[in-house]
């Protein structure tokens, strides 16, 4: 229940978190501190066997702390109902867990069920659920976990624990399990469903990728229950605070920071100049001469790039007419910088046209202006999604914030 | 927004109980009673077609066959349900993590109990708690011997339930209880029952042994052919409490079919 002064307070505090099992020596959780802000994905990270899923279930009490407070939404709840509390706060996990003898339907409804929602409040829930994930209602309300493919019953996993509305989400490497491919998809999606919910969720993963792709922030955990860096990833990326984290990252930092930026939040240049389909040659060749790239775009009339033109084309060259010369894959506002320069390493060129989300030219993105944007501090659009303006964003006005 | 479109994937059908299936399972159903009832009507022939003398009569008239035949179903019935009162409450508890630690020892006993030969326990608890009188004498001796495969599936059927499942069902904030009887019992249920199964038939067989003390059933038959040296009697005992046992085993089948949970 958002207060008033829900800015206030984080929307999960852990509070000197410790779990000690009797036996061991080492704590698997030590004098854990961590804020996780309201309606940002946070992912934890590190080894087998670091404490990251302990965590994790120390928030919902499946694991009972052996000291330390646990806060949500400004509320202690260390010492309260477990049973109650779990009620409140969505869990899916990687084996998804779906109940067999359940069908779709009756497996997403568990929580409202628990939570005493009447029956058409709760079927309703469930039509919108499978709306969201992307799974026909009438197809699959009635179907049985088995009868269906596992990226499809990591999407009722992911349904099911949504289905109490709970502010919060743990989330055990819940695509873990997954061929890669569907993997993508599947993050892609829950990025897409994260930015029209905006719940809070703790996402424990053991692939750094993967937290960087989905994560707010990230903490990473080395191999004694303690969290050595908890940043954004442009941070964790930049500056890992040791040698743990470095190595951690791996190889490849920079390459990972190209997965961070979106075209849709960069401003592409606008340094070529552009033609429509109706423009006769020698209106084309008085464009390119003026050009100072020495290349111009062709548009049609819904200001869509069909084809490009150069300044080395002479006059009479047939290619100077129509759409012009092909144009390879624009680039849309969701893809990353490293879509694009993929691209370009793929089509043996060094520029990309911009396009809108409509498909409307936008401009254009060179291999010299990616250099720029990945070593100045790159624009972070999470779960924003395409569109939202750039102000405001660099990681060191987040952490001020 | 342009949105990464969920990729085509692959699922098994709905509809995997086609007609054709369907009819093949309900041509098994009716399978085991028809060779059943062939049998007893070829037993009914042979019986008729024989000349039986006075001692023979005794035994193979439908009256007292009858009376036999109740006391069998009953004696059975009343060790099942015995059964089932135990050792499925004793399964769920050791499985439970307070009393886990003593399930082996439990299992010992249970395996004790169907190691010994069931008739020497029998005749031992005559002998011993002479005052208890012979039907219950002959329910506790058998219900020590049927309790093992109950207790022991029970145990491995609710230990067999995918424990992701449950943390899955603890995480959404089921009880404890709450998992147990929506979680646990129904994914437990094809082995509980197969171990039911079991100890069902293994019952019909060995209530014909309940003759020994004078507790009656289908045994009666057989000792009276044995003591009187009349084959015929004998044979006739043997088939009728085989047929009894097939026809258990074959209800029971079925029952099973139906109370397996849909989707498992």
């Amino acid at each position: 229940m958002p207060s008033a002064a829900a800015a206030d307070h984080p929307m999960i505090r852990l509070e000197r978190l410790t779990k000690r099992y009797p036996g061991q020596d080492a704590a698997a959780v030590d004098e854990l501190t961590l804020d996780v802000p309201r309606g940002e994905i946070v992912c934890l990270v590190g080894p087998s066997g670091c404490g990251k899923t302990t965590t994790m279930k120390l928030i919902n009490r499946l694991i009972e702390p052996t000291s330390g407070r646990i806060y949500l939404d400004g509320e202690d709840v260390t010492e309260a109902d477990p049973d109650q509390l779990r009620r409140t706060i969505g869990y899916a996990i990687q084996q998804t867990g779906l109940f067999p003898h359940r069908t779709v339907a009756e497996n997403i409804a568990t929580v409202p069920r628990l939570l005493g929602w009447d029956k058409a409040r709760t079927t309703a829930r469930v039509e919108e659920l499978l709306d969201l994930v992307g799974l026909d209602p009438d197809t699959y309300r009635g179907r049985y976990p088995k009868q269906l493919s596992g990226g499809q019953q990591q999407r009722i996993g992911v349904a099911r624990a949504l289905a109490g509305d709970p502010a919060v989400m743990l989330m055990d490497e819940p695509f873990g399990a997954i061929d890669p491919l569907t993997r993508e998809a599947l993050q892609n999606e829950f990025l897409r469903i994260q930015s029209e919910i905006k719940k809070t969720i703790v996402f424990v993963t053991h692939d750094i990728d993967e937290a960087v792709k989905m994560g707010d922030r990230i903490a990473i955990f080395a191999g004694d229950g303690r969290v050595v860096q908890y940043d954004t990833p442009e941070k964790v990326l930049s500056e890992p605070v040791d040698d743990f984290v470095a190595d951690f990252i791996g190889s490849g930092a920079f390459v990972k920071r190209l997965t961070l930026t979106r075209i849709g939040d960069i401003d592409p240049a606008a340094d070529w100049p552009v033609v429509t389909a109706s423009d006769d040659a020698e209106a084309r060749l008085s464009v390119l001469a003026a050009a100072e790239s020495g290349f111009a775009v062709v548009l049609d009339a819904e200001r869509r790039p069909t084809g490009w033109l150069a300044a080395s084309l002479n006059r009479g060259d047939d290619r100077l007419l129509g759409t012009g010369l092909p144009l390879l894959g624009p680039a849309g506002p969701d893809h990353t910088l490293f879509d694009a320069l993929n691209g370009m390493l793929a089509n043996s060129t060094d520029v990309a046209v911009v396009v809108d989300d409509d498909g409307r030219y936008r401009g254009t993105l060179t291999l010299a202006a990616i250099q720029t944007l990945i070593h100045a501090a790159p624009a972070r659009t999470g779960a924003a999604g395409p569109g939202g303006g750039t102000a405001g964003r660099t990681p060191s006005e987040r952490e001020v914030r | 927004m342009a949105l990464v479109a969920p990729l085509p994937e692959t699922a098994p059908s709905a509809a995997d109980t086609t007609a054709a299936s369907r009819a093949g399972r309900w041509l098994r159903y009716a399978g085991t009673p028809a060779a059943l009832l062939l049998v007893l009507g070829a037993l009914a022939l042979y019986v008729g077609g024989q000349d039986l003398d006075r001692i023979e009569e005794r035994s193979l008239n439908a009256e007292y066959l009858l009376s036999r035949f109740t006391q069998h179903l009953a004696l059975t019935a009343v060790v099942v349900v015995l059964i089932l009162a135990v050792a499925i409450p004793l399964g769920v508890l050791l499985t439970r993590p307070g009393a886990r630690r003593y399930a082996g020892g439990v299992l010992a006993v249970a395996n004790v109990g169907q190691a010994t030969p069931t008739l020497g326990l029998i005749v031992l608890f005559a002998v011993a708690f002479v005052s208890w009188g012979v039907h219950t004498i002959a329910v506790v001796a058998i219900l020590v011997y049927g309790i093992l495969p109950v207790l022991r599936n029970t145990m491995v059927g609710l230990d067999q339930v995918d424990r992701a499942v449950i943390e899955s069902a603890r995480g959404m904030g089921l009880t404890r209880r709450q998992v147990l009887w929506a979680v646990e019992l129904p994914l437990a249920v094809p082995v509980m029952l197969a171990g039911i199964r079991t100890a069902l038939v293994i019952t019909v067989g060995t209530v014909a042994l309940a003759t020994f003390i004078g507790a009656g059933g289908l045994g009666d038959v057989i000792s009276n052919g044995i003591a009187s040296y009349r084959d015929l009697v004998l044979l006739s005992g043997s088939v009728l409490v085989a047929v009894l046992a097939l026809a258990v085993d074959w209800v029971a089948g079925i029952v099973e079919d139906v109370l397996r949970p849909r989707g498992v």
